[in-house]
């Protein structure tokens, strides 16, 4: 494993009494694609949500590069280049494509740089081009899924943060959104997926944790072992 | 007889326009914070008797007065914003709108104590009427529409032509996605507070220069035209705001003129109730997809 670029130890994530994260240590190298996979309610989205500063952390430390961003608000967490493709994609429905993308770079300050990338996304994202003036609400669960990545790439973000980008979407589409994911890896952007396709995940990803009821059981690289294996581990638990 | 109706549409028209801002402001703070403000009217209240200060005690002109209302409701909401929606954590709507309540009893009692008379002056903005063929029409309610129109205008394209309005509508529409593409979710509500109470204040001050008076009643009036005119075009919606404000003033000119005076207000709260009944959502209910719903939920 090279350089740790986003490191999670110890952290606890709790709703009210109920602790949905019990002590989350995992870390996601510089330039990977580092994927949690895991059964519904393990505390995937809410590791997601505390790294991204939605949520606060009870204990524990996340760092980026070194400093300290746990518990911090999430403007400072965008500002420090993390940007989060949320489940559900989350796109503003009733502001235009185009506005969605300038939402984006929100926490970004170099607004000429700003209109030179949102035609940037247009040229890589063809059909968001086509519907930019059209109310985000209107796109179909691909284009919003596209929309909802190039929104979080417009906080020219250092690491990328991904939940569940495939849910609810066609076949033909999720391997378009593993198309891009690759893409976006291979032109440098560090990637921390979540996701419930742990086919999919395990062909993309450099290395994969397994978390099970709020902490994490297993991981391990891809190849190493049997893909059944891992999928058999991370739906019916590591004791299997 | 053609001649009355089509004269008490023009009267309610023109008042409607400032029920329609009072309505732009209660839906602003609704539509970020999804929380009712009952202190609202309270405040603008507090406002005006800050420019009836001026005038009465120092004499001062017309534009003095006017900022002084204006600062004077923009201070008192903001502090409506701390004690009763920073202060107490999102979610907690009904906490919230009780809380608003007990400020509102607060800045009444700080206005009875401080002005004991009730009722004082207020300096009259425009002493002059138009008249055209049959129809007439009061200078005053001239500039409040105008001014009313003015600053729909400007909302319009501070809303949908600037950084800061984007930062707005996303934080009204999703706060949780607001937030995490960098959005200052709690500079944006602190802000969109002040604005709706500049906006009350305008409406204040149009409203109680129209009267040429102001009592500490004033609150609980503001706050029932607006939340009134807010609830027929729809919570939440800026075109369903000032569309609620017009419908209100022009079934209240009527039903003033037909009914008589004493019948107005039983008329306003029953076009209330029947559009509670049967289009609860108002003129311009929001459409939401059960799925953005849904979605939505989900954070």
């Amino acid at each position: 494993m090279s350089e740790s670029f986003l490191n999670v130890s110890g952290v606890a994530t709790a709703y009210g009494n109920i602790e949905a994260l019990k002590g989350v240590n995992l870390a996601a190298a510089d330039g990977e694609i580092t994927c949690l996979l895991g059964p519904n309610g393990a505390g995937k989205t809410t590791l997601m949500m505390t790294i991204a500063g939605i949520l606060k952390p009870r204990r524990g430390s996340i760092t980026l590069r070194g400093e300290e961003i746990a518990g911090r608000a999430p403007r400072h967490i965008v500002e420090r280049g993390i940007a989060l493709v949320p489940e559900n994609r989350l796109v503003f429905p009733d502001m235009t494509v185009e506005e969605n993308l300038r939402a984006g770079a929100f926490a970004r300050n170099d607004s000429a740089n700003v209109d030179r990338d949102v035609q940037a996304m247009f040229a890589r994202f063809p059909v968001l081009d086509e519907r930019s003036t059209q109310n985000a609400g209107t796109l179909s669960g691909g284009e919003q899924q596209m929309l909802a990545i190039s929104r979080a790439l417009m906080a020219r973000p250092k690491l990328l943060l991904m939940d569940e980008p495939s849910l609810g979407l066609a076949p033909l589409i999720v391997a378009d959104i593993f198309r891009i994911i690759r893409e976006l890896n291979d032109d440098g952007t560090t990637i921390f997926l979540v996701e419930q396709n742990a086919h999919m995940a395990l062909q993309v990803a450099h290395r994969f944790y397994l978390i099970e009821q709020g902490q994490v059981v297993f991981d391990g690289v891809p190849g190493e072992m049997e893909e059944d294996e891992v999928i058999k581990r991370a739906y019916l638990g590591a004791e299997v | 007889m053609i001649v009355d109706f089509v004269q008490n549409t023009l009267d309610g028209i023109f008042v409607g326009s400032s029920y329609s801002l009072l309505a732009i402001g209660f839906t602003l703070i609704f539509g970020v914070m999804r929380r009712l403000n009952l202190s609202y009217g309270p405040s603008i209240m507090l406002g005006i008797f800050a420019g009836t200060l001026l005038y009465v005690e120092f004499e001062a002109g017309l534009l003095a007065v006017a900022v002084a209302t204006v600062a004077g409701a923009v201070l008192a909401g903001l502090y409506v914003e701390r004690m009763c929606f920073w202060a107490i954590r999102r979610g907690a709507a009904l906490a919230s709108m009780v809380s608003s309540f007990a400020i509102w009893m607060q800045l009444e009692e700080i206005v009875t104590v401080v002005f004991p008379e009730r009722t004082y002056p207020f300096p009259p903005l425009a002493d002059f009427a138009v008249e055209f063929g049959e129809f007439f029409i009061r200078g005053d309610h001239v500039v409040m529409f105008a001014c009313a129109a003015a600053i729909t205008i400007a909302l319009h394209l501070f809303l949908f032509r600037t950084r800061f309005g984007l930062a707005l509508r996303a934080v009204s529409r999703n706060p949780a996605a607001a937030a995490f593409v960098g959005i200052n979710t709690g500079l944006v509500l602190f802000a969109a507070f002040a604005l709706a109470s500049a906006i009350g204040g305008v409406a204040g001050y149009l409203i109680a220069a129209g009267d040429q008076q102001i009592t500490p009643y004033f609150g609980l009036w503001a706050t029932f035209k607006g939340l009134i005119a807010m609830t027929l075009g729809g919570m939440g919606s800026i075109p369903g705001a000032i569309a609620g404000g017009l419908l209100l003033g022009i079934i209240e000119a009527h039903c003033g003129w037909y009914l008589g005076t004493e019948y107005r207000d039983l008329a306003s709260y029953g076009v209330l109730f029947a559009f509670l009944v049967f289009r609860p959502g108002g003129l311009f209910a929001q459409r939401q997809t059960v799925r953005s719903q849904l979605a939505e939920r989900r954070v």
